[in-house]
């Protein structure tokens, strides 16, 4: 029996109604991810990446065709259990970071997790993800605003993971960061690939690109032949 | 057990403390609203309890006038003499005496104003004329005692302390001016209790005399200028009132009888009206305070549409972000009425001493109800401020608020 993967798109097209004319920013995609695989999705700027990304991440649902994220079609699905698909299934990495600014370091990890669990986290997950990504406890302590662009993006790393979802979703990680802080973060993730997590990084950097195990490539909405 | 941490009201807390000013300014909006309304409110209350207490030690009197409207002169059923007269004869007495007898104490009363002369000052007065066996019943003296006597007389208290009078001072009654008129000169032998208002016997500020002087000043001897029925129980008044109706008044109105309970009622509904007219004036207050609210709440929401789109992104359910704006809704709304429910204690007890005279009636239930009334009408006007602003937070679309900066 073959396993079910863990994205899978199948003649997928997202279009935009607009008075001036129909956008077609997906057109009858079809790409297959694994679980356990690290996938690169590449393309210029406006050729769908960012659609691809919100449709796989849950955030919109496409037009027609199929798309299963863990083996359900979202298609079908409610806003609330859209809603609950990325607080369980998908842990996002944003270029901005995203962290919440009224909370601190600390209470960003365990957000997600009070969100699903209905109480704080009393196990020690969200310190030892934290000790993870190399925030101490001091530093959990602060406001987004009074961290670096990496100890942020340490800290969101560190969010992604609190409810140990099926998919980490990267949308141009090391985008705000130096180079070697990237680098950093890229070991980072790779370091989470080799734990058995399936990592998926939609970047118009080949650099970041090449460090995935298989790349795809799009350009004006369709998956381009390699 | 695991600790339970509304992290959602966590949020409404913290995004209030970073707005404190703009939230504080908003609150005071809700302050002055409560504070408007319950501040009228109690004053109203006080006011209502005030005058009932007043009116209603004369409430239990029913007030007997022969009928002005006049009739075709027939002769009266039940009685003597006719309608056209401005007075209540003997016979009309003796009718109403046997029709509402058992209801209270029955008494007639004559009544005029004149001129009196205390001293070297001349000036108008009312004057009373009263049975003997009706003074002892009817007036409390405070000092002094009844008249007995055509030459001796009681006065009010205010009567007296306006002219300066005491146990022994004389009065000279009549127009000494008019050649037609009779003089009689008298003396205060007893000054009367404080009465208050009321509608069968105005003794605080007039002069009473026995029957038999006065008839002798004025003539008419058993024409009452009307009679007066002090009921035992407030409740017979209707009663009462049907049975010197049916008496009287069969074939023609000879008589018309004044419930004084009726006027307190109205009295009181008319207070109360002006006490819900004043508070709606109070309330505009409020529409003003909701306007702020909902502008803090509509900013609140532009300024975290990113907020807003991390949180959906990241699987907070739109429920939940509607009740982050709620729950600070409802946190401006509940500091306000705090604020406004202990400012109201403070300034509703000076309003109430200011316009009513008097805060006995100030820590009653009627009064101090306006208190959680005005809070909970505050409380209902932030939620209802900060739904739409948090119904369009809860339905922003996530990839639009994540895009914003």
């Amino acid at each position: 029996m073959t396993a079910v993967p863990v994205i899978e798109l199948s003649d997928v097209s997202k279009i935009y109604p607009l008075a001036s004319g129909d956008v077609v920013a997906l057109d009858h995609l079809s790409i297959r991810i694994e679980r356990g695989e690290f996938v690169a999705i590449m393309g210029p700027s406006g050729s769908g990446k960012s659609t691809l990304l919100n449709q796989i991440g849950g955030l919109d649902v496409p037009t027609s065709g199929v798309l299963r994220i863990t083996g359900k079609n979202i298609r079908k699905m409610s806003d609330e259990k859209l809603t609950n698909l990325r607080l369980n299934a998908i842990g996002y990495i944003f270029q901005k970071f995203n962290l919440i600014p009224l909370l601190t370091a600390y209470e960003n990890v365990e957000y997600p997790y009070i969100l699903k669990h209905r109480c704080n986290d009393d196990t020690g997950r969200v310190s030892k993800l934290l000790a993870d990504v190399g925030i101490n406890k001091r530093l959990a302590e602060h406001r987004p605003a009074e961290l670096s662009g990496g100890q942020q993006q340490r800290v969101a790393i560190a969010r992604a993971l609190i409810n140990d979802p099926d998919i980490l979703l990267c949308d141009e990680p090391t985008g705000n960061l130096d180079t070697k802080t990237g680098a950093q973060i890229m070991e980072m993730l790779k370091a989470l690939h080799d734990q058995g997590r399936t990592v998926i990084i939609v970047t118009h950097d080949p650099s970041i690109g090449a460090q995935a195990e298989r790349t795809i490539r799009i350009k004006d909405g369709k998956v381009e032949e390699a | 057990m695991k600790k339970k941490k509304d992290i959602i009201l966590q949020l409404s807390l913290r995004s209030i403390r970073l707005n404190f000013l703009r939230s504080l300014l908003a609150a005071i909006g809700i302050v002055i609203g409560v504070v408007a309304i319950s501040s009228m409110g109690m004053m109203g209350a006080n006011m209502t309890m005030s005058v009932t207490e007043e009116l209603s030690a004369m409430a239990n009197v029913l007030v007997v006038k022969p009928d002005s409207g006049g009739g075709g002169g027939m002769m009266g059923g039940g009685g003597s003499s006719s309608s056209d007269d401005d007075y209540i004869d003997k016979d009309q007495f003796e009718d109403i005496k046997r029709a509402v007898g058992q209801y209270g104490n029955v008494y007639p009363l004559y009544q005029e104003s004149d001129t009196i002369k205390v001293g070297d000052e001349e000036r108008r007065a009312t004057i009373y004329g009263m049975r003997d066996e009706d003074m002892a019943t009817i007036l409390v003296v405070a000092n002094g005692t009844l008249p007995q006597t055509s030459s001796s007389v009681v006065v009010g208290p205010t009567f007296a302390e306006n002219n300066d009078l005491t146990i022994g001072s004389r009065i000279t009654i009549g127009d000494e001016d008019d050649e037609e008129a009779i003089i009689q000169k008298v003396r205060v032998v007893g000054i009367l209790e404080e009465k208050g208002m009321s509608m069968d016997l105005n003794s605080d500020n007039a002069i009473i005399l026995t029957e038999k002087t006065f008839t002798g000043l004025y003539g008419g001897e058993n024409e009452y200028t009307q009679v007066n029925v002090i009921l035992n129980d407030i409740d017979d008044a209707d009663t009462a009132t049907e049975a010197i109706e049916d008496q009287l008044n069969r074939k023609e109105d000879e008589v018309t009888v004044q419930d004084s309970s009726r006027m307190m009622e109205s009295i009181t509904s008319t207070v109360s009206t002006l006490t819900t007219f004043v508070m709606a004036i109070a309330g505009i207050s409020l529409l003003v305070a909701a306007t702020s609210i909902f502008n803090v709440m509509m900013m609140s929401v532009t300024e975290r549409i990113r907020e807003i789109g991390i949180l959906r992104s990241i699987g907070t359910q739109k429920g939940e972000v509607l009740r982050m704006f709620i729950y600070e809704a409802v946190i401006l709304g509940l500091v306000g009425a705090i604020i406004g429910a202990i400012m109201s204690l403070i300034l509703g007890w000076l309003v109430v001493l200011v316009m009513v005279g008097t805060t006995k009636y100030f820590f009653t239930f009627a009064s101090l109800i306006y208190v959680p009334v005005s809070m909970a009408i505050g409380i209902a006007i932030c939620i209802f401020s900060g739904v739409y602003p948090a119904w369009r937070a809860a339905n922003l679309d996530p990839i639009e608020a994540l895009r914003s900066d």
